[in-house]
C-alpha cells in the first residue's frame, strides 16, 4: 500500500535531517522515534532499520522499545479510526466480545489497520458515556449501546 | 582500603565494599538461590529468589543487587525469606508447562532444581500460558517461549558477550517475550547460531536443535556405513555429563563409547585440522610472499563467520578461504576415504560431535556439498551426544580408552589445541615457522596466546619478519580487534577469531554449566592432551602427508580448492 508516499521524498528528507542530528547517540532513540513516529504518522520497518543503523542500537531493542510503548506503532493508519471502550463499564458490558467480532470479521487487532487500508483499530480508556456502554468510536462519531451484531452495519456505512 | 564488616546468618563476614550480599554469602560458605542473575552480565534483581531479609529494613531485599554493608545483619533462611522466596517460585511456575518429564532439560533444569531445593510442593496457581509459538526456524537454536521465564539472561550475554543482539524483550505486560526485532524467526535474523543463549538459559526456552533420531536412525540402517567425527573439545568436556571433573580428559572412553553406539568408523576433527593448518599456513605464506589481502583471519568458526558476513562483509576478502575442519572431513571422507576403501559415497552418512551449534548451521550451508553429496550428514552438540550415551545405557566411565581408526583418526597436538583460543594461531605458528625458515621449532609453546584473556597479540620472528599476530574470543572482543584494523588503530598479518568464550571448549552445545573457571580447566587439558601426542606439529601428521601424495596433490592445488576452500555471502546487518 502506498501510504503517504505522494510526498514520499520530503518525508524521506526529513528523517535524514532527523538522523543525522542524532547520529552515534543511542540515547536519543525514544525522541527520535517519536520525532520519525511524527514524519510518518507510523514507524515502517524501513524507517526502524535506519533508526537502529543511525543511532548504533541493535533492532532488536529498538523494536523493543516500540512495541512496549503503546504510543509507537508500526501500522499505517487507515482512513477511519476505529475507537472501541475498554474502560471498566464498557468492558462488563462486552467491549471484549466487539473486539472479537472486530477481529473476527475484519481480522483486525488493537494497533492494527486493515490491509485495504479502510480501518484501524485502537482501544480507548473511558470516554464518560459509561451509561450507554459499550460504546465504540468510529472517526469522530460515537456509537451507543453497540451489540456485536449491529458492528458490520455500522462499518459498512462508512466504507466507499 | 577498609572491609566492610557484616553478620550473615549470624557469622562474621568482612568483605571489600561494594560487594553484594550475595557474593559475601558466597564467601561465608552460605549458599543463596539465584535464577535471573549471571555474573558480570545480568544483574537486574528481576526474579527475586535471592531475598533475604536484613535486620532493619522495610523489605526482604535481592542480594544479587544490594550492596553489603557495615554493621549489616542478614538472615539467608527464616521463615519468612523461606515463604517470600518459595511464592515467587510459584508464581513463575504458575505459566509454566508442567512438561518436566518430557523436556530436553529433565535433571539439568535450574527451575526444576530450585523447585526442589525450595520444596515446592504443589502448584497452587494456575495461569494462562504464553501466547506465543515455538521458533524452530533455525536450523541450530530452538525457542520455546512457553517454557521462558524472562530472566534474560539470554539477552545479556547475546548483547554483552557476543555483540549481536539478535534477541532482546519484546512487547509488554502478558504478551513480553524475548525475540528478535518484529518478532521473526531466529533463523531469518542476524542471530550468528552461536548457541551462548541456549548454555546460559536456566530452563529449555532457549535449546540446540536435537537431531540425534537422525543419527539413530541411520545406525540402525544396515545400507548406510556411518562414520563420526569428534571435534577437539569434546574429549575435555563430555565427561562432565557423567559427573566427572571439568577439564577430564576423556579421549579413549569417548572413542570406546561411539563405537559402542555403532559407528562404523570412529574419526577425528583433528585430523582436518591439521589439513586446516596446511591449507592456511600455506595461505598465509602465500598472501605475505604475494602482497596478498592482510590481514589474513581464520575461518573454523561459523559463529564467527556469519557473523563478519552481517556486521564486517566489508571484510569478508580477509577471511582464509579455508573451509572449517569438520567440512574438510565431510567432503573428504565422501571422496578420499570413499575412494581408498572402495565404498560407495552415497552409502556413507557423517555425523559430527561439535561443541557448537554453529555447526549446524555450517553442515547445511549449501557451499558444503563439494563431494557431490552433502558433505556433513549430521551434527550432534556435546550435550546431544551425552544424551544419546545415556539413553544406550552405556556406563561411561568404567569404558576402557580405545584408539581412533586410520586414517582420518590420525592427529597431532597441534590439531588437538583447536579447541582453545589461540590454538588456531599457535598450531598455525609451530608450522609457518618450519616452512617459512625451514629449521625445527624447538620451543613449542606460544604461551602469549593461550589464556582467557579477551584479546591477545604476539608478535613471532619468521625469519628475519617480524609477524604481527591477534587473537580474539568472543564475538564481543572480535568486533574490538576488527574496528582497531578498520580504523587502522593495529596492523596485523594474521587474526585468530573464535566465536565463542574461550574457544570451543566453551561451545554453545557443551554441557551445562560454563563460567570462566571451567573454560579454564577444559584449556589446560587441552594444552595437556597436546603434551600427550607424540607428534605435535600439523606437517608432521602422517595421514597427512599420505593424503597430500595420493590424493590431493599439495596444499593450495587443485584438488585442495575444490574440496577444501569455499566463498562467503555478505548479509544484511539486521
Ligand atoms: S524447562 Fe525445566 S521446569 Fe520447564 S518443563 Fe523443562 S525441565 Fe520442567
Ligand atoms: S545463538 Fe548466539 S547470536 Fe543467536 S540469539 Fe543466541 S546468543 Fe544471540
Ligand atoms: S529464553 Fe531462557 S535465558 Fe532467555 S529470558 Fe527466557 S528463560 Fe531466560
Ligand atoms: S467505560 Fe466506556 S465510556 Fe466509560
Ligand atoms: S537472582 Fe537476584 S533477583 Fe534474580
Amino acid at each position: 500500500m502506498s501510504f503517504g508516499c505522494k510526498c514520499g521524498g520530503e518525508l524521506n528528507s526529513k528523517l535524514d535531517a532527523l538522523l543525522e542530528q542524532y547520529r552515534g547517540q543511542p540515547s536519543a532513540l525514544i525522541q527520535v522515534l517519536h520525532q520519525a513516529q511524527g514524519i510518518y504518522g507510523y514507524l515502517p520497518k524501513k524507517v526502524l532499520q535506519r533508526v537502529a543503523e543511525a543511532l548504533n542500537v541493535p533492532l532488536s531493542q529498538v523494536y523493543g522499545v516500540v512495541s512496549f510503548y503503546s504510543f509507537f506503532t508500526i501500522h499505517p493508519k487507515g482512513k477511519h479510526q476505529i475507537g472501541v471502550c475498554k474502560g471498566t463499564a464498557c468492558y462488563v458490558r462486552g467491549a471484549g466480545q466487539l473486539l472479537d467480532r472486530i477481529k473476527e470479521e475484519l481480522g483486525l487487532k488493537p494497533g492494527e489497520t486493515t490491509e485495504d487500508g479502510q480501518f484501524s483499530l485502537e482501544v480507548v480508556r473511558c470516554l464518560g458515556a459509561c451509561g450507554l456502554g459499550p460504546v465504540i468510536t468510529v472517526d469522530e462519531d460515537v456509537h451507543a449501546r453497540v451489540q456485536p451484531e449491529r458492528l458490520s452495519g455500522i462499518l459498512a456505512a462508512y466504507r466507499q | 582500603m577498609s572491609l566492610v564488616t557484616l553478620t550473615i546468618d549470624g557469622r562474621q563476614v568482612q568483605v571489600p565494599p561494594g560487594t553484594t550480599i550475595l557474593a559475601a554469602a558466597r564467601q561465608a560458605g552460605v549458599k543463596i538461590p539465584t535464577l535471573c542473575y549471571l555474573e558480570e552480565l545480568n544483574v537486574i534483581g528481576a526474579c527475586r529468589l535471592c531475598l533475604v531479609q536484613v535486620e532493619g529494613a522495610r523489605a526482604l531485599v535481592a542480594s544479587c543487587v544490594t550492596q553489603a554493608g557495615e554493621g549489616m545483619v542478614v538472615h539467608t533462611s527464616s521463615p519468612e525469606v523461606l515463604k517470600a522466596r518459595r511464592l515467587n517460585l510459584e508464581l513463575l511456575m504458575s505459566n509454566h508447562p508442567q512438561e518436566c518429564l518430557t523436556c530436553l532439560r529433565n535433571t539439568s533444569c535450574e527451575l526444576q532444581q530450585l523447585a526442589a531445593e525450595l520444596g515446592v510442593g504443589e502448584i497452587r496457581f494456575q495461569g494462562e500460558m504464553s501466547p506465543y509459538e515455538v521458533d524452530d526456524s533455525s536450523p541450530s537454536i530452538i525457542r520455546d517461549p512457553r517454557k521462558c521465564i524472562l530472566c534474560r539472561r539470554c539477552v545479556a550475554v547475546c548483547e554483552k558477550v557476543q555483540g549481536v543482539s539478535a534477541i532482546a524483550v519484546q512487547e509488554r505486560g502478558f504478551d513480553t517475550v524475548v525475540a528478535p526485532a518484529f518478532l521473526a524467526p531466529l533463523g531469518e535474523v542476524n542471530c550468528v547460531n552461536c548457541g551462548q543463549c541456549s548454555l546460559v538459559c536456566p530452563t529449555a526456552a532457549i535449546h540446540e536443535r536435537d537431531e540425534t533420531d537422525k543419527v539413530w536412525a541411520a545406525l540402525a540402517d544396515p545400507e548406510k556405513h556411518v562414520v563420526v567425527q569428534t571435534a577437539p573439545a569434546v574429549r575435555v568436556s563430555i565427561g562432565e555429563m557423567f559427573g566427572l571433573e571439568p577439564g577430564s580428559i576423556v579421549t579413549g572412553k569417548l572413542v570406546a563409547a561411539l563405537r559402542r553406539l555403532g559407528f562404523d568408523k570412529v574419526f577425528d576433527t583433528d585430523f582436518t585440522a591439521d589439513l586446516t593448518i596446511m591449507e592456511e599456513g600455506s595461505e598465509l605464506i602465500h598472501r605475505l610472499q604475494n602482497g596478498g589481502r592482510l590481514p589474513l583471519i581464520t575461518s573454523c568458526s561459523p559463529g564467527w563467520i556469519k557473523f563478519i558476513e552481517h556486521f564486517y562483509p566489508n571484510l569478508l576478502p580477509n577471511l582464509s578461504t579455508c573451509k572449517s575442519p569438520q567440512q574438510m572431513f565431510g567432503a573428504l571422507a565422501k571422496t578420499y576415504y570413499a575412494q581408498k576403501e572402495g565404498i560407495d559415497p552415497a552409502r556413507i552418512f557423517v555425523v559430527s560431535i561439535m561443541p557448537c551449534t554453529a555447526k549446524k548451521y555450517e553442515a547445511g550451508r549449501p557451499e558444503m556439498n563439494s563431494s557431490g553429496y552433502r558433505d556433513v550428514d549430521v551434527v550432534l552438540t556435546t550435550r546431544e551426544l551425552g544424551r544419546m550415551l545415556k539413553q544406550a545405557g552405556i556406563d561411561f566411565e568404567s569404558l576402557p580408552g580405545e584408539d581412533y581408526d586410520a586414517p582420518l583418526g590420525i592427529s597431532t597436538g597441534a590439531g588437538v589445541i583447536f579447541g582453545a583460543t589461540g590454538g588456531v594461531m599457535e598450531a598455525a605458528l609451530r608450522t609457518a615457522y618450519e616452512l617459512v625458515t625451514g629449521a625445527t621449532l624447538f620451543s613449542l609453546d606460544f604461551e602469549e596466546v593461550r589464556g582467557l584473556e579477551g584479546v591477545k597479540e604476539a608478535s613471532v620472528n619468521l625469519a628475519g619478519m617480524e609477524l604481527k599476530v591477534a587473537v580474539a574470543h568472543g564475538l564481543g572482543n572480535a568486533r574490538k580487534v576488527l574496528d582497531a584494523v578498520v580504523n587502522r588503530e593495529r596492523e596485523y598479518h594474521f587474526i585468530e577469531i573464535m566465536c565463542c568464550p574461550g574457544g570451543c571448549i566453551g561451545g554453545g552445545g557443551q554441557p551445562f554449566p560454563v563460567d570462566n573457571e571451567i573454560r579454564a580447566r577444559r584449556i589446560a587439558a587441552i594444552y595437556q592432551a597436546d603434551r600427550q601426542m607424540p607428534l605435535r606439529k600439523s606437517h608432521e601428521n602422517p595421514a597427512v602427508q599420505a593424503l597430500y601424495r595420493e590424493f590431493l596433490g599439495e596444499p593450495l592445488g587443485h584438488k585442495s580448492h575444490e574440496l577444501l576452500h569455499t566463498h562467503y555471502t555478505p548479509r544484511e546487518r539486521f
